[in-house]
């Protein structure tokens, strides 16, 4: 049991790495529009792999993922509330003479 | 250290109680962490949807292969800390002791990197406010940019340095014995801690360093 959970925290070590090379490479290569997204979504990958492994919240309770996954829910709002905002004010010419 | 072991303090019922309160308390703690650096990553967004060419250009000014080097170290580090989690949970004290301080040491490292790359940037005269020499046409979104990389590394680097603190306050305790694998919470949630300033920075090398290499 000990040593399958170094083994486990060093496979999710090699697995971060892997993705930390693989996002730096891909950076050099024009995706266009696309580097974005493979460049988030590694990231949101690395993410998930550190909170569920590191953190261990895949052993915690139901309370606490409320709280985890309800931190990231309000960042998203905040985000996209925000977004919808930034994005969208050239789309109608209001006040515009 | 038996007293240690058996102290559950008397408003909990018993150690798992008392273990998931100290464990939902931190993650508490960090949600609101993640609205304050929330607010930042919103508005680098916003910023960078607003002016997608001068922060391409901007961020064509950072050292790759610096803030590469520091997400290894900085997952190295997070590696360090879980299995010094591991050791007090299994009470191999010194898998705990040595890795708490490879941690510190590591930290410390990731420090020492992000110092030579402001370095470069005072070099460089890309320092908003105290030393900025950009001109052109996109000179001032580009000057956001870099306020908002000075922002988004300083507070990062300042919850690196607390965190480090924190790390060493708990290797003083470790060393006099303070943890057993029935209590050892505060190595626990400095873990949950140590952990989320690493993911902070998993979202700041795309966003900071990546985005960008390619485009206007």
């Amino acid at each position: 049991m000990a040593h399958s959970g170094v083994r486990l925290y060093v496979a999710v070590f090699a697995a971060l790495i892997v993705l930390t090379v693989a996002t730096v490479a891909v950076s050099y290569v024009d995706l266009g529009p696309a580097s974005v997204v493979v460049a988030l979504a590694i990231a949101f990958t690395k993410a998930v792999l550190v909170v569920l492994f590191f953190m261990h919240l895949r052993e915690s309770s139901g309370l606490t993922w409320v709280v985890a996954g309800g931190g990231f829910f309000w960042l998203a709002i905040l985000i996209a509330l925000t977004m919808s905002d930034v994005v969208t004010r050239g789309w109608l010419p209001v006040g515009v003479k | 250290m038996a007293d240690h072991a058996a102290a559950v303090a008397h408003q909990f019922d018993d150690a798992e109680q008392q273990r998931g309160a100290a464990e939902l308390g931190m993650w508490i703690f960090l949600a609101t962490e993640v609205m304050f650096f929330g607010g930042m990553f919103t508005a680098f967004t916003a910023y960078r949807w607003l002016y997608p060419a001068a922060f391409a250009h901007a961020s064509r000014h950072l050292d790759v292969l610096l803030g590469g080097t520091n997400t290894v170290v900085l997952i190295g580090s997070s590696l360090t800390m879980v299995l010094a989690v591991h050791g007090a949970r299994v009470g191999h004290r010194r898998m705990l002791l040595v890795c708490l301080a490879l941690t510190m040491c590591l930290g410390s490292v990731f420090l020492g990197i992000k110092a030579i790359e402001w370095g470069h940037k005072w070099e460089d005269g890309l320092v908003p406010g105290l030393r900025f020499t950009l001109t052109g046409a996109d000179a001032g979104p580009q000057e956001l940019f870099f306020f908002l990389y000075f922002a988004m590394t300083g507070v990062h680097a300042l919850h690196l340095i607390i965190g480090i603190g924190v790390v060493g306050v708990i290797l003083a305790l470790a060393w006099r014995g303070h943890y057993t694998p029935a209590y050892h919470n505060p190595v626990e949630v400095t873990g949950l801690y140590w952990h989320f300033v690493d993911i902070v920075w998993i979202f700041l090398l795309p966003m900071l360093y990546l985005i960008g290499r390619h485009g206007p």
